[in-house]
């Protein structure tokens, strides 16, 4: 079952999901959540393994090598920097 | 179970995860955990991935994760919170650049049309993305020049450039063994990248880095097309929602619509003259001091000229010692203080001032009348009454922080020179506001002297 309308369904659903998501992240963390996001567009290196890891050293490959590398720095980088902006996030103690 | 299977729940888990994290960036006090929650996310989606049993050689795999995991955790560690902008920029591009790889190699003889044109989508918007983050990232980082570069002709150029984007698309989708199709969309969508972004000028790009945030998700959704893999599909349309919304907040906050930013550079800008009555009244630091010693309500209004002069932290030992003499204080923070959304609250939060004290535009505008002294520091057009009161002004419309409104208003500038939009602007005029020139640090560091 995964022809192109249901992959399309899921796309409208998770849209309409992500914008009720975000419309709900105060204004105090959306640099956060954009290096945040940062992070999660990294998704690409599961889609990039796959190519990668073929075994054949075809141009193919080599695309997926250079997906996967390019991923993991966004996935690393991003989640890491995000959590150290958040740790700066402190509340007023009385 | 079979491995297939688990990798499909696998994928399911992940996007719970990652919906779940988002939720909780919801609130400052959950935020750190939801970013972990999805980061936990990110490494099941990557575990269920390497169950693929097309994968025989993991070998490149662990050199490219190895690689580009300590590029970036070297860069998060490194990166000054003032440098942010640049990052994500850089990061935005990184993203597109991956799908686009993504999406080329996934390419085969049997690829169905449906395939073929989420292949091109892929690759033009990961093309785009990467360009023109590039650009976006010279341009804050000023290794180019920020202003809008602008030449004769150029909409006739960039009219080509769709036009053999769109003729290259269709021909490819025909002729997909033929690769001549392919390089031509590639070239010309990493050459339309940077015509994009090259007319907007510096002071836009809050708006031009939340776009590209948001193109890197739409990527990223087209390459899970391309490869029929719902998992980048899911995370890619939040990324892209993420950066329509924070598009949208910065424009309402510009008073622009996105095609007048993204267009504007073609304008010629008209440059209505302000007629300003008054005079402006200078203050010393000692007279300033009487005045807040007095204070029982102080909000402070920041702008990124206070993090170019670095003065973050001796605000925030003034703010302490307004706080120990009795007084309340708050920061009222104009979406676009920094130089991307929420900039400002990072820059204020790395210099410990809790995020409770940090009020959005539209929680200090009704409470300013209750305001002894708004301090201005480093901000001009985010305070400029002229938006409200001057109707030829080109900002007039943009929403501000309305500081007249309380009973005094000081203004730390360095001279009077104007400001990044290069408007007059009638507030340094008003009958309530007292001039302190100088650097903002030594001011506030005068300050923080007669205080103890």
């Amino acid at each position: 079952m995964s022809g192109a309308e249901y992959l399309l369904f899921i796309l409208m659903l998770s849209i309409f999901l992500g914008f009720e998501l975000i419309n709900k992240v105060p204004a105090t963390l959306h640099t956060p959540l954009m290096s945040g996001a940062n992070a999660i567009s990294g998704i690409t290196v599961v889609g990039a393994v796959a190519l990668a890891g073929t075994g054949s050293e075809t141009m193919a490959m080599w695309l997926g090598v250079g997906a996967v590398t390019l991923a993991s720095i966004n996935v690393v980088g991003g989640y890491m920097v995000t959590d150290r902006m958040l740790g700066f996030f402190k509340k007023k103690e009385d | 179970m079979t491995t297939e299977l688990m990798t499909q729940l696998g994928y399911v888990v992940a996007a719970g995860l990652f919906i779940f994290g988002l939720k909780m960036l919801g609130s400052p006090a959950t935020a750190r955990r939801g970013n972990m929650v999805s980061a936990i996310g990110m490494l099941v989606a990557i575990i269920a991935a390497l169950l693929d049993q097309g994968i025989v050689d993991f070998t490149y795999i662990a050199a490219g994760m190895v690689v580009g995991g300590a590029i970036g955790a070297i860069a998060a560690r490194a990166v000054a919170m003032t440098s942010m902008p640049e990052m994500v920029a850089l990061f935005n591009g990184l993203g597109g650049a991956a799908s686009l790889l993504v999406g080329w190699a996934a390419l085969s003889p049997d690829s169905s049309t449906f395939t073929l044109v989420t292949i091109v989508l892929s690759i033009l918007i990961g093309g785009v993305t990467l360009t023109g983050s590039l650009v976006a990232y010279g341009k804050l980082s000023e290794t180019i020049g920020s202003g809008a570069i602008t030449f004769s002709g150029q909409q006739i150029v960039n009219s080509l450039v769709v036009l053999g984007i769109f003729g290259g698309a269709v021909m490819f989708c025909m002729n997909p063994t033929d690769p001549n199709w392919l390089y031509m969309v590639i070239g010309l969508a990493l050459l339309f990248g940077i015509m994009a972004v090259i007319p907007i000028g510096g002071a836009d790009m809050p708006v031009v880095i939340s776009l590209l945030n948001s193109y890197s998700g739409l990527a990223a959704c087209a390459a899970g097309f391309a490869i029929n893999n719902n998992a980048l599909i899911v995370a890619g349309s939040l990324v892209g929602a993420s950066g329509i919304i924070l598009t949208q907040i910065m424009c309402k906050a510009m008073n622009r619509s996105l095609p007048n930013v993204l267009f504007s550079g073609f304008a010629s800008v008209s440059n209505e003259e302000t007629v300003v009555e008054g005079e402006i009244k200078p203050i010393s630091v000692e007279d300033a001091y009487y005045v807040l010693e007095a204070a029982t309500n102080v909000a402070i209004i920041p702008g990124y000229g206070m993090a170019v002069a670095q003065a973050q932290h001796v605000v925030k030992e003034l703010t302490e010692l307004l706080e120990n003499n009795g007084c309340e204080v708050n920061f009222g923070i104009h979406p676009v203080a920094g130089r991307m959304p929420g900039h400002m609250n990072v820059l204020l939060a790395e210099a410990d001032v809790p995020y409770d004290q940090l009020l959005e535009m539209d929680e200090i505008n009704p409470r300013m009348e209750t305001i002894d002294v708004a301090i201005v520091i480093g901000a001009n057009d985010v305070v400029n009454p002229a938006a409200r009161e001057v109707e030829s002004s080109p900002i007039y419309g943009m929403p501000v922080i309305n500081v007249a409104d309380a009973r005094t208003v000081f203004v730390l500038k360095r001279s009077m020179a104007s400001g990044f939009a290069g408007i007059e602007n009638p507030l340094f005029y008003k009958e309530n506001t007292r001039m302190l020139f100088g650097d903002a640090k030594e001011s506030i560091g005068g300050l923080i002297r007669e205080f103890s």
